[in-house]
């Protein structure tokens, strides 16, 4: 099947269908690392997961063995994990602290900012021998935003902040909540799933299947005196699914529980109700009433292009997508955290992260059932067909249609054609000068999240 | 205590944990649950972080007595998808020590295994569950049960969608 056809996308009609080959064929799956993983810019790690000097983290990233380490000079630096001398890896941990690094093969010693500094026996290779060319090799491009860290394996191409696109807007939302900056907790949830991990970029997303499959999550808020009592699809607000540009996507929705940062609700407790609003305060006086409304009583699920998730809604959960092959994907779920916050503030976000989110959630795992049973329904191949379509022809569409999935997978279909960008919006196909003028329609500020 | 006044104990304790597992097997979780204090905790760490603290840390799970019995609910839902059709379980127990603590409860930690079946796989849990266990009028309560995988994350399993 040619690529091109890998997707229908009618704007007319409003039909938007995805070929299940997208999700099951070995030869997509290569030409997603070559077009997608080896081209994007891709997360790596938070600066909070590498606090003092000499603190490391190892990763894998599109594929290859990374580790990244705070040197003296507080500089994070970024190396492949594999050693210049003959390829052992040299960092065997997932994290720790060292002072050199040394490959325990042939005691190869590197300084954290990857430079050899010994090697045994060094008068045996002869009066050439440069360590100057040997220290520790990096990718070709490394970038943060906002103590988020991503590496590009493409030595050309638009900056971090650049490629963010509308993304960066949300990020800043998610970031802006702390007084004295975010920090990754200790602890990451690890997982996997038999599926192919683009579904998890759609279920990230998806408000559609909130209530069947999470049924159980919301009758048990509904137990401890929540408002989602007689929750259904149509009486719930709308939200927003957007498009943002270069693939990043976000579903965006109005809370109706609390939100520890800054919206107080019974199930926090009497005592928090106080500084919860007093957080509140200090947003509104900062970013005035809209930004911290945002902040405060909206939640977002958003996507970072190709494979990281921003979870913004009962907590903030950090979730980072590795493909594996076709039919698989390894998951790890990092909690975000501000820094400021109390012993109380934490323990209260720490019991609502819990509830949904994680393997051991109310909801995780059924959505873990719900990916799987997807790629084990792929193997009946004369269904070849997956529709996307939901609210396709509405004006303005919300979190339990599929604009923020269909922007993803145009996105997707544009790289796999070769292509850097797309018109990610449900709109006619824009000629280029519309195109700059539909960024502005594709801002968030057109469709409003709901009323206040 | 008489001289095989140690022996004893643990015969007891493990008969309780012998008795623990076939209604986790069995999926009687009410009655499960019910050997649980109104003051417990449930713990399961993160497979990176097993000393994790859950005032601090980011672990799999940790239930006061009104999530832990919310879970029970749950695994007993027919909406708890990932659990229905159930999976099959069989737990093996083993390796148990038990010491007295000073306020005269026990401390008991035990080696655990569990084979999940489902959807045409099994695969194992396997780690090692420490308790609190209280003298209640003649019977044993759980008022602390931590469960702390040994796995290096659940590539296996997806979730921890079974008690552990």
């Amino acid at each position: 099947m040619d690529i091109q056809d890998l997707i229908i996308d009618d704007r007319k009609r409003g039909v938007f269908r995805v070929h299940r080959s997208c999700m099951t064929s070995s030869d997509l799956f290569q030409r997603e690392r070559e077009l997608i993983f080896d081209r994007c810019w891709i997360y790596l790690g938070h600066e909070s997961e590498v606090e003092r000097p000499g603190d490391y983290r190892r990763r894998t990233v599109a594929g290859r063995p990374l580790f990244f380490v705070r040197g003296k000079d507080g500089q994070i630096r970024v190396f492949f994990n594999s050693c210049p001398h003959r390829g052992a890896t040299i960092c065997r941990r997932d994290a720790g602290n060292a002072e050199v690094l040394r490959c325990f093969y042939h005691a190869w010693t590197f300084n954290t900012r990857g430079e050899l500094i010994g090697v045994p026996r060094r008068e045996a290779y002869g009066p050439d021998f440069d360590p100057s060319e040997l220290g520790l090799k990096k990718p070709p491009r490394v970038d943060s935003y906002r103590g988020f860290y991503f590496v590009s394996f493409n030595a050309q191409g638009e900056d971090l902040v650049t490629y963010l696109a509308g993304g960066r807007d949300y990020l800043d939302l998610v970031v802006d909540q702390a007084e004295e900056g975010m920090r990754v907790i200790p602890g990451s949830n690890k997982y996997a799933m038999k599926a192919n991990w683009k579904l998890l970029a759609e279920n990230s997303l998806d408000g559609y299947h909130l209530i069947p499959t999470h049924r159980t999550y919301v009758d048990y808020m509904t137990g401890l005196g929540t408002d989602d009592s007689g929750d259904t699809l149509a009486a719930r607000p709308p939200g927003a699914g957007r498009a943002l540009g270069n693939g990043h996507c976000v579903s965006e929705n109005i809370a109706r529980n609390g939100r520890p940062i800054a919206r107080w609700h019974p199930i926090f407790g009497e005592e928090a109700r106080e500084r919860i609003a007093r957080v509140r305060e200090r947003l509104v006086q900062k970013y005035g009433e809209d930004r911290a409304y945002r902040m405060a009583d909206t939640s977002r699920n958003l996507l970072i292009y190709p494979n990281l998730l921003i979870m913004d809604f009962v907590a903030i959960s950090i979730r980072y997508i590795e493909p594996v092959s076709p039919d698989r994907m390894k998951v790890t779920a990092w909690h975000l955290v501000p820094r400021e916050e109390s012993d109380a503030a934490l323990t209260t976000r720490l019991d609502s992260y819990l509830t949904f989110l994680g393997p051991g959630g109310f909801a995780t795992p059924d959505d873990v059932e719900a990916l799987e049973s997807c790629q084990a329904g792929f193997r009946a191949t004369e269904a070849e067909w997956s529709d996307i379509s939901r609210g396709m022809l509405t004006p303005c569409p919300g979190t339990a249609d599929e604009l923020q999935m269909r922007g993803f997978w145009r996105q997707w279909h544009a790289n796999m054609q070769g292509l850097d960008t797309t018109d990610v919006q449900d709109g006619p196909p824009a000629t280029s000068q519309a195109a700059a003028a539909s960024s502005e329609a594709g801002d968030p500020g057109h469709c409003r999240t709901g009323e206040r | 205590m008489t001289a095989d006044g140690g022996c004893s104990l643990r015969a007891t304790v493990e008969e309780f944990l012998f008795r623990e597992a076939a209604l986790l097997d069995e999926w009687r979780l009410e009655e499960w649950v019910g050997l649980f204090t109104d003051d417990a905790r449930y713990v399961v760490p993160s497979t990176d972080l097993p000393e994790g603290d859950p005032k601090r840390d980011l672990v799999f799970i940790d239930d006061d007595i009104i999530r832990l019995r919310a879970r029970t609910a749950r695994l007993n839902s027919r909406y708890s998808h990932r659990e229905r059709p159930r999976s099959r379980t069989r737990r093996f127990v083993s390796n148990v020590r038990v010491e007295e603590t000073d306020e005269g409860h026990l401390s008991v930690s035990a080696n655990v295994l569990v084979y999940r079946f489902r959807s045409g796989e099994g695969a194992p849990y396997v780690g090692t569950v420490e308790y609190i266990l209280r003298r209640d009028s003649g019977d044993l309560r759980i008022a602390y049960r931590r469960a702390v995988l040994d796995l290096e994350d659940l590539s296996w399993h997806g979730a921890v969608s079974i008690i552990f």
